[in-house]
This record gives structure tokens, C-alpha cells and sequence, in this order.
């Protein structure tokens, strides 16, 4: 069958990214994250709640709650509604559907949240309770979680291409030193590669320095029609193109290459331009050889060349190719859900220009990325994002 | 007999005047007990169970169930037992005549010839040397056959070959003479059995059994500390539990022994 | 290659014994068709009824065709190992204190990828044989051990947590005058147990075979009648915090149903020695077992049952017997979920007539006592929860599951 063409997202804007500072526990609850995240996105848009008419939630933690009893919870009444579960693609896909939303006036402002908490056993508690095929058949397999399903996939990607672990140090080391320059990080001090290579093995190859930490936090940001921004006089980015794909290459043995590849003609097709025209790039790094694959999956370099493209560019602030410039999920920290948005959120102060200390001069194209849910022997979902700030 | 009599008996008693010797095995699940061919019907062994034990079950008490054959442990037979006491009136230890469960005892003492043969048997000239010594066996005493069978180790003590058990016991002569010549009210043992290990082969089959209870007498066996009892005039003290229509019972044998 | 497992050392009465912990027990309701596999030493996947794929893992519809008929059916076991890892600080109580763990993905020749867990001589890109073996939660798991035997292979860490391999484990063997505890203590003793303790009762009886089992050296005859409550509690102060496997070999075979015995006598004797025996063993021995279920190399790992396959369904020629026998069985799943926070595994042996004077009048096939005995050393090596030896149980197990019905009119003759 033959795939029809999409819609252009005509005059679809993205305003008021918020982030709400991580802690590494917290004793409140998600709602409570979610709460202060709605609050902080209606202050620095300067509008009433009862403006909101469409409301996008994403969290793990949120107990048996979802979506409409946040309504009721902070008091919304909305005519859109949608709870996403799709993890570290939560912020593309909501983003994706806020937009079509908005865009066909089922909406005129949809809020995207998403947030979690993280108590003292409840990143154990998500483990054992991820999906059925994790509890059938990953999770009594030495309960190593994510770690060691990624631990799996960065193994055979790392022999099948020649990668070694310097080459993924390079990603892990210029986040951190990005991250010093962002106050809200958890992780503040500087790391060398030799301290990346010297740390201790989580699950082999995945050392300590792979893996990011679980920690509470929200983060959040409208979607709304052009009009509607420069009638509440908000700064916003345009929406340029998406993508969103599950399930991909499921034929492939094991995870050599994320959804992405299916779609990267028409994601950069839509918004009409190329890789080499992005100002900044924001994966989705819960592991930094997912950074490597998402840099050939999203066209920067070909397949099996990642290690090179690491190697031959300064992902720094300051580099040729800013990339995950608050210092991504690996130093920032990963709150569950709002990981997912952390590329995504920063990825518009960057094209608005309010990134302060970690803003790259002259940002305007930037593209987020976002991977989640590996429900068994790999990650399901996949998407990306490009978007231009008002300079452009 | 006048009450006095009887009361003086009782301070004798306590005084220690009169010797009381328990004759009793002590009632417990790994006493053996009589091996028939495994496709017989076989006698409970004895088992003990706890209802509680100042715990859970009964905070402030402990008692046990217990379950056992009619035939296990020191214990009384019955003529009812015995297919030739069956159609004999008052037959069963519920009905016996209570007066039969205090009578004398003759002890007649073989255990030099059963610790030289375990096959041994008790004869009628035996019976007549012993009568010599001590006199005539009077009649409504029990015989009781000494053998120190009761001071062996289990193993020994059932004595269990492949062609059945070796323990002493009475041939089938001095059985009906006993019974038939001397009137005994009953015969007692230190085995398993008032008759011998080997004794399904003599004829008749169990002889013990067959003249005794055919006649309406009883049989104790299991018995110890006979080597405490003198050859005549020990008192002996049989009182089986009184079981609807039971043809024996575990029960307390005691002697009373006196000072002479 | 793995060095072969050093003869533990008496304990260290310093050292508080580890408690035992369960790995991950959750579970989706499809999911224990591994279960079943595992139980009877099985592979087998779901297979699709409509296009023959092999899915995993478990499945309510076939995610090549989408048709729900995805029934459990033999597999073929080999694969290839694609990646492993080696899980060094996992989240779950279980895998911490055994931590290093190492597991890997497994591509399957007929197709589905499976992580496993993996013997420490299977090597990347090497073949690799799957097995499905209960975990100390009771619950199956994907095992990938190489493709050809090594040296010392049942001796690898993770494998041992999966088994119940009598090589240096005390062993109690209920009943030894029985042939096949008798046989039991052979075959347990040429497995490597260090001691194996032989039940008797009623010592006081000679009985066939008895100076063979005084003489072997390292087996204790002790005095057990299991169907004594004292007795039970006494040798279990003894040797209950020795017995790492014990193996219910109770035997009382009398032939006969309802109408043609008399009164209750023999069915209380059969009661009282397999039923009430089996009580008084699980609660003299049950609870040192399941606290010493990971402790060290020989810990408590496994009890035993030998049960007549007329457990399950009754053979009316023995129809108390079997009656006796499926009480045994029942009681049994209930022992096996109160063993099972100590990760100990409860074995059932289901036989059908064994060559024995009690099943004389009764036509062959019969089972050897000492096949028996094979099988409960096969049994805990490879760490099984129900084994069917012989035809005759074979045969049982299938005609009851083709149809019950059928069974037990053709018991009836």
C-alpha cells in the first residue's frame, strides 16, 4: 500500500519551555512535579490556567492516575486530552499529536508536561514493572534492567563497528563538560576520559560513566498556532517536522539501528533543509552508544561511522556540533518521563535564545531526538523533531 | 474378709511392707511388636500424637492422642482373642468377671535354658521339677514363664530370622495340662506372644493360645522384672482396659510381693 | 572451562547463614507454558498453528500472522549466542549477593531471540543448547549451556542455582528397607553425595539388603517410621539442619479398593504411612530445609516423592492405593509452595508399577527400583519438578491428558 504524504505543520509554534530543577530523591509525589511544572508553564507564558484547553501527560510514576485525573487534580478543564507512555519518545510523540491538535483547532493551547518523582526504591519498582515481556523474560534474568539490555545491544554494535570505549567516552565527557555550565545539573564535577575509562563496570561493557542517574523533575512547554503566540506576545519556535516510528527492523537479530533510518528522507524533507544547516542537536542519551547510533540513524554520518563523527567533532557548547548542550540525561540526570523532554525543552531555549550559560551563539535550526521503551531485547520507539527559532 | 484385713493390706503397701513390682513395659511407638505375614491384617503400632504442649493448640495444658492395637505393648489377651474362645460366654475384657484381674502367681524361672537356646520350650516334666521345689501349682494362679527375655536389646528381644521368630514359650503338652490338670487362670511371658517364636508349627498351632483361651483363661505377655518375684505367692494385679467386645488390651501389670 | 567445585568445609559457626531470597517471580498467566516445560525438563515455545513461526516471548497472538493459536509445542534447542553481559550491580536482592551474573541473547535456530541465562563455557558467536530450568522462585527460565559437554559443566555457579546436584549435598533417604531406597542410596552415593542418610523403622526387624547398606561407607542407617510423629521430630533434631536433599521413598502397597476390603484398617495403615508420614517428615524436616536454601555449596536444595502415576487417576485393582497416592500429591503442591521462599525444589517421580513382591500378580512393564533410582539423580541434576519413569507413567500421563474419560473406563478392568 502506498503511503499517502503528510500534512506541513502550518504555522505551528512551540513557547515557553519550562524546566523544574532535578533532585536526586524527592519525597513528593509526581502529581506534585507535574504540578509545579504546570504552574511555572503559566507564569512564564503569563496566562490563566482556564487557558489551557489541551493537556499531554507523560510519567512513570504517577501510580494509577493518567491524564483526566490530573484534570480534576490541578483543576483544567480541557477539550484535548492525551497521556502518553512511550517513555524517552514521550516529548516528540506528545508534541507530535499537541500539534496536529492545535492545528486543526481541536485545541488553542495544549500543555505538554511530563514528570517524576524518584523515592528511595521507586527506580527498582519501575524495573520489576516495565512491560510483560520485560517481567516474563528480561527482569529474572539477573535484574540488571536497562543496563544490561543496553549492556547487550552496545556489546554487539561496539564489535559489529569497531567502536571502542574511548570512542563513546568522547560523547559521555563533552556532555559533562557541557553540564558544568548548566547550575540545575546533578552531576557538577569535571570528567576526564581517563576517569570514564577507569570507572566501574555496571553490566560489560556499560560502565558507570554510560548510565545516567534517576532522579525527580519535570519539565514542559506549550503548543500553539502562530496567531495565538503573538496575541499573548510569547517568543516561540517554529514546528519545522517530525517523525515518530515503533517497532522498526524488527527482523534485525539484534539493535544495530534505531526507527529513525526509516524516516530521515521526510524528516528533513518537510522542514527543507539538511543535516549540516542544524545550529544544534539534542538526542536522546540514556546511554551514550545510543548517542552514537541516533548520530548515523539521524544522518550525520553513515552507518558504522559513528565512532569517527565522534572522533572528528567537538560536541561542546563551543564545538562544531553543539550537541546535548545542558549536558543531556548523562550529567542533568534522568527524571523518568521528563527525560524524554530534557533535549526537546533545551532544544528551544536554544533556538529562543534564552539557554543563558549554556547557550550556543546564533542557535536557530535545532533538531531533539527521542528512544524509549525497551519492552524486550531492544528499544521500540522512535522520533525526532526539527525546529527554528524567530531568527530564522 | 474383713475390711481391716484389707486396710492393713493397704498399709503394708505404702509402708513398703508389701513390695509393688511393675511389670510393665513402657507404652511407646518403637516397642515391637508381633510381625504376622505382611498380607495379614496387622496391629496398629502406638502412636502418640500431641494435641498441645502448653502452646498454641492449649496454652496451659499438654495431652496427646493416642492410638494403638488391642495387642500391643505389655498386654492382656482375652479368650475371645482366640478362635477357640469365641462362642464362651463373658469372653471379652469388657466383660470378664473383674474378680479374675487380682490373682497369685507361680514364676517358674527357665531363663539359664532360654539363654542357652532361644527355641527353648517349656515341658510338663519341667512344670513337675518346678512343682517339686515349690509345690503343686494351686489352681486360679497364673503361670508366669521367667525367661529375662525382657532384658534384651529389641533386635534380640523380637529375635526375627528369615524363618520367623526364635523366642521361648510352652509346647502345646504343658499347655493343656495346666490348663487342664491344674486349673491356672492364665499364663504370662517376657516375649512377644504367650506362645514360642516358632510355635504356628506345632500342633496344635499356638498352643498357649488354643488350650487357654479355649478354656476361658487369659494371657499377659511383654512382661518384666519377673526376676523380682518370688517363685510363689506374688499377687498379680491385670486389669485390662475395658474395651466394648475387646479381646486384649496395653495395660499396668503390677505384683504385690510379700516380706517372706 | 570451570574448575570443578571444592568439597565444602564444616561450617563456620561465627558466620550467620545466608537466608535464601527469590529472584523475580512475576509472571504473565501465558508465560508458564515455560513453566510446565521447565517442570518436566522440556524446550518448548509457543509455536503458531496457522504459520508455523516460533515466537517469544510469551504470546497471546503470533506477531508474524496474528492468530491466537499459539499453542506450546517441543522446540529445537540450538541457537547462538549474539551478545552477553555481565550484570555486576543488579537492582533485585537475589542477583546483588550472586552479582557478577552473566546472561546474553540468544538467537534461536527456529527463530525467536532469547535472553538467557548463561553457563560460564558458552562463548559469543558460539552454538549454544537452550534449556528451560526453574529458578530459585520456582519459575522457568531460558538456561544457554554450550552446544557439546565441558569439563566439569554441572559445576558452574549459575547452573548450580538452577539444580539440585547431590555431588557433595547430604542426602536423606526415608525408607530404606524399601528396593528402591535401597537403590536410591547407591545411585545418590555414586553422584557424589557426601553422606546419605537411610531411614529405618522398626530396627528391631531384620530385613533384605540390610548389611549392604551398613557397609557402604558414607551412609547412616537411622531410625525413622516416618508415620510416627515422635520419631519423625526426634531424628529431625539430629541431622534436620544436615539434610540438603531428602528423598521420600515411603512405600505401603496393599492391592484393593472399597467393596472388597474390610473395614478401614489397611486404608488407615496406608493413610498413616504415606499421607501422615509425608506430614510428619515436612514438619520435622520442612523448616530447617527452607531456611538453609543458600546455604553455601551445600545447601538445602530439593525433596523428593515417589509417587505411583495412579495419583492420577485411580487404578481401581489398587484403588485405595492410588487413593493414598493422589492425597500424597496434593500435599505435595502444598509442601512445594511453602519450600518455595527457601528456593527449595519439590521433585515428583511418578512411576507405574514397579518390579516389587507388592505388584507381583500385576503383568510387566514394570519399573526396576533401580531405574527409579536413575531418575531422581537424573531428576536433580537437571533440576526437575516432575519426571514420569516408565512406559506405564509415560503412557498414564499421555491417555490422561487425550482424555481423562477414557483412562478411567479402561482403569476399570
Amino acid at each position: 500500500m502506498k503511503k499517502s504524504q503528510r500534512t506541513p505543520y502550518d504555522g505551528i509554534v512551540i513557547a515557553a519551555p519550562v524546566t523544574i530543577p532535578y533532585v536526586r530523591y524527592s519525597i513528593e509525589s509526581a502529581q506534585w512535579w507535574i504540578g509545579r511544572a504546570l504552574g511555572a508553564l503559566v507564569a512564564q507564558a503569563g496566562i490563566k490556567a482556564s487557558d489551557i484547553d489541551g493537556l499531554c501527560v507523560s510519567s512513570f510514576t504517577m501510580g494509577s492516575d493518567s491524564g483526566i485525573g490530573l484534570t480534576q487534580h490541578f483543576g483544567l478543564c480541557v477539550r484535548w486530552l492525551d497521556t502518553i507512555p512511550l517513555g524517552g519518545a514521550s516529548a516528540i510523540a506528545g508534541l507530535r499529536k499537541a500539534a496536529r491538535a492545535v492545528q486543526a483547532r481541536d485545541a488553542d493551547i495544549v500543555a505538554c508536561v511530563a514528570g517524576d518523582t524518584n523515592h528511595v526504591d521507586s527506580f527498582r519498582l519501575t524495573l520489576e514493572n516495565f512491560s510483560r515481556f520485560n517481567q516474563d523474560a528480561v527482569y529474572p534474568y539477573g535484574a540488571g534492567g536497562a543496563n544490561a539490555s543496553f549492556a547487550l545491544i552496545a556489546r554487539n554494535y561496539m564489535r559489529t563497528f569497531g567502536v571502542t570505549r574511548e570512542d563513546v567516552g568522547r560523547i559521555a565527557v563533552a556532555q559533562r563538560a557541557n553540564a558544568l555550565r548548566n547550575p540545575h545539573a546533578l552531576m557538577k564535577a569535571p570528567l576526564t576520559l581517563e576517569q570514564y575509562l577507569a570507572a566501574r563496570p555496571i553490566s560489560d561493557p556499560i560502565h558507570l560513566f554510560d548510565c545516567v542517574m534517576p532522579c525527580a523533575g519535570a519539565e514542559a512547554f506549550l503548543v500553539m498556532r502562530e496567531e495565538t503566540a503573538a496575541s499573548l506576545g510569547l517568543p516561540a519556535a517554529r514546528l519545522l517536522s517530525t517523525i515518530e516510528r515503533h517497532n522498526a527492523f524488527a527482523d534485525d537479530p539484534m539493535q544495530v539501528r534505531g526507527g529513525w533510518a526509516m524516516d530521515i528522507g521526510e524528516l528533513y524533507a518537510m522542514a527543507g533543509v539538511k543535516p549540516d544547516d542544524l545550529d544544534i542537536v539534542q538526542t536522546y542519551d540514556d546511554y551514550p552508544v545510543i548517542t552514537m547510533m541516533q548520530f548515523e540513524d539521524l544522518g550525520f554520518c553513515k552507518k558504522g561511522e559513528g565512532a569517527e563523527f565522534v572522533r572528528a567533532h567537538d560536541l561542546t557548547i563551543d564545538g562544531d556540533f553543539p550537541h546535548n548542550t545542558s549536558g543531556g540525561q548523562l550529567s542533568v540526570g534522568q527524571a523518568g518521563a521528563a527525560g524524554a523532554y530534557l533535549g526537546l525543552v533545551e532544544g528551544l531555549r536554544q533556538v529562543l535564545g534564552t539557554a543563558g550559560p549554556t547557550q550556543v551563539s546564533n542557535a536557530s535550526l535545532g533538531l531533539a531526538s527521542g528512544f524509549g521503551m525497551i519492552n524486550y531485547d531492544r528499544g521500540l520507539a522512535s522520533g525526532a523533531a526539527i525546529f527554528a527559532g524567530p531568527s530564522r | 474378709m474383713q475390711s481391716k484385713n484389707l486396710l492393713e493390706l493397704a498399709g503394708a503397701i505404702s509402708s513398703g511392707a508389701v513390695r509393688v513390682v511393675d511389670l510393665t513395659f513402657t507404652l511407646s511407638p518403637d516397642f515391637p511388636v508381633i510381625v504376622l505375614p505382611p498380607e495379614f491384617g496387622q496391629a496398629a503400632p502406638v502412636r502418640i500424637q500431641e494435641i498441645s504442649r502448653y502452646d498454641g493448640r492449649g496454652p496451659a495444658w499438654y495431652w496427646n492422642n493416642v492410638t494403638f492395637g488391642e495387642h500391643t505393648g505389655t498386654h492382656f489377651d482375652a479368650p475371645i482373642h482366640w478362635f477357640t474362645g469365641k462362642d464362651l460366654p463373658n469372653n471379652a475384657v469388657d466383660t470378664m468377671p473383674a474378680k479374675d484381674m487380682i490373682a497369685p502367681a507361680c514364676v517358674i524361672d527357665c531363663s539359664a535354658e532360654a539363654a542357652q537356646d532361644p527355641d527353648f520350650v517349656l515341658t510338663v516334666p519341667l512344670v513337675e521339677a518346678w512343682e517339686s521345689k515349690h509345690g503343686r501349682i494351686p489352681a486360679r494362679q497364673w503361670v508366669l514363664l521367667r525367661t529375662d527375655w525382657s532384658k534384651k536389646g529389641w533386635r534380640d528381644y523380637s529375635n526375627l530370622r528369615d524363618d520367623g521368630a526364635h523366642t521361648p514359650g510352652p509346647n502345646p503338652a504343658v499347655m493343656k495340662w495346666l490348663v487342664e490338670e491344674r486349673g491356672i487362670i492364665g499364663f504370662g511371658t517376657e516375649t512377644i506372644g504367650t506362645d514360642a517364636g516358632q510355635a504356628g508349627h506345632f500342633e496344635p498351632p499356638y498352643p498357649a493360645h488354643h488350650f487357654l483361651h479355649g478354656a476361658g483363661r487369659y494371657g499377659l505377655q511383654c512382661l518384666c522384672n519377673l526376676d523380682q518375684l518370688p517363685a510363689t505367692g506374688a499377687v498379680i494385679v491385670a486389669s485390662p482396659l475395658k474395651i466394648q467386645n475387646g479381646s486384649g488390651s496395653p495395660l499396668r501389670v503390677i505384683a504385690l510381693v510379700g516380706s517372706n | 572451562m570451570i574448575d570443578p567445585i571444592k568439597p565444602p568445609r564444616r561450617k563456620n559457626p561465627l558466620l550467620r547463614t545466608r537466608l535464601p531470597a527469590s529472584p523475580p517471580r512475576p509472571r504473565s498467566r501465558t508465560s508458564h507454558g515455560f513453566t510446565r516445560a521447565a517442570a518436566e525438563g522440556r524446550f518448548m515455545l509457543q509455536r503458531c498453528e496457522a504459520c508455523g513461526a516460533f515466537a517469544y516471548p510469551a504470546r497471546e497472538a503470533c506477531p508474524s500472522c496474528l492468530s491466537p493459536a499459539l499453542a506450546f509445542a517441543d522446540a529445537p534447542r540450538q541457537g547462538t549466542l549474539l551478545a552477553e553481559t555481565t550484570a555486576r550491580v543488579p537492582s533485585d536482592v537475589y542477583f546483588r549477593e550472586r552479582a557478577p551474573w552473566r546472561i546474553g541473547l540468544v538467537k534461536m535456530v527456529c527463530g525467536p531471540t532469547i535472553v538467557a541465562h548463561l553457563h560460564a563455557d558458552c562463548a559469543e558467536g558460539a552454538p549454544v543448547r537452550m534449556s528451560f530450568q526453574l529458578d530459585k522462585g520456582g519459575q522457568a527460565v531460558a538456561f544457554a549451556r554450550p552446544e557439546g559437554d565441558t569439563p566439569n559443566m554441572a559445576d558452574d555457579r549459575q547452573w548450580r542455582e538452577m539444580t539440585a546436584d547431590p555431588k557433595f549435598r547430604r542426602v536423606f533417604v526415608t525408607n530404606g528397607r524399601s528396593l528402591i531406597g535401597q537403590e536410591a542410596v547407591v545411585a545418590l552415593k555414586a553422584a557424589g553425595a557426601k553422606t546419605v542418610f537411610v531411614g529405618v523403622a522398626e530396627p528391631w526387624r531384620p530385613f533384605a539388603g540390610e548389611d549392604l547398606l551398613r557397609r557402604q561407607e558414607g551412609v547412616e542407617v537411622v531410625t525413622l517410621d516416618a508415620a510416627d510423629e515422635k520419631s519423625a521430630a526426634d531424628l529431625a533434631a539430629d541431622i534436620g539442619g544436615k539434610v540438603d536433599i531428602l528423598v521420600n521413598t515411603t512405600e505401603y502397597v496393599r492391592a484393593g479398593g472399597l467393596l472388597d476390603r474390610k473395614g478401614t484398617s489397611i486404608a488407615r495403615d496406608e493413610i498413616d504411612q504415606a499421607y501422615l508420614g509425608f506430614i510428619n517428615l515436612a514438619q520435622a524436616f520442612g523448616p530447617a530445609m527452607r531456611m538453609r536454601g543458600a546455604d553455601g555449596v551445600n545447601n538445602s536444595v530439593a525433596w523428593v516423592n515417589i509417587l505411583s502415576v495412579y495419583a492420577l487417576a485411580n487404578w481401581p485393582a489398587f484403588g485405595a492405593y492410588s487413593a493414598s497416592q493422589a492425597a500424597c500429591l496434593s500435599l505435595s503442591h502444598c509442601l512445594r509452595a511453602e519450600l518455595r521462599p527457601g528456593g527449595i525444589k519439590v521433585m515428583n517421580l511418578f512411576t507405574g508399577p514397579v518390579d516389587i513382591e507388592w505388584f507381583q500378580t500385576v503383568p510387566p512393564p514394570k519399573v526396576a527400583p533401580r531405574a527409579i533410582a536413575q531418575a531422581i539423580v537424573s531428576g536433580l541434576r537437571g533440576g526437575l519438578e516432575e519426571m514420569y519413569v516408565g512406559d506405564v507413567a509415560e503412557e498414564i500421563r499421555q491417555r490422561l491428558a487425550a482424555n481423562p474419560k477414557a483412562l478411567e473406563r479402561e482403569l476399570d478392568k
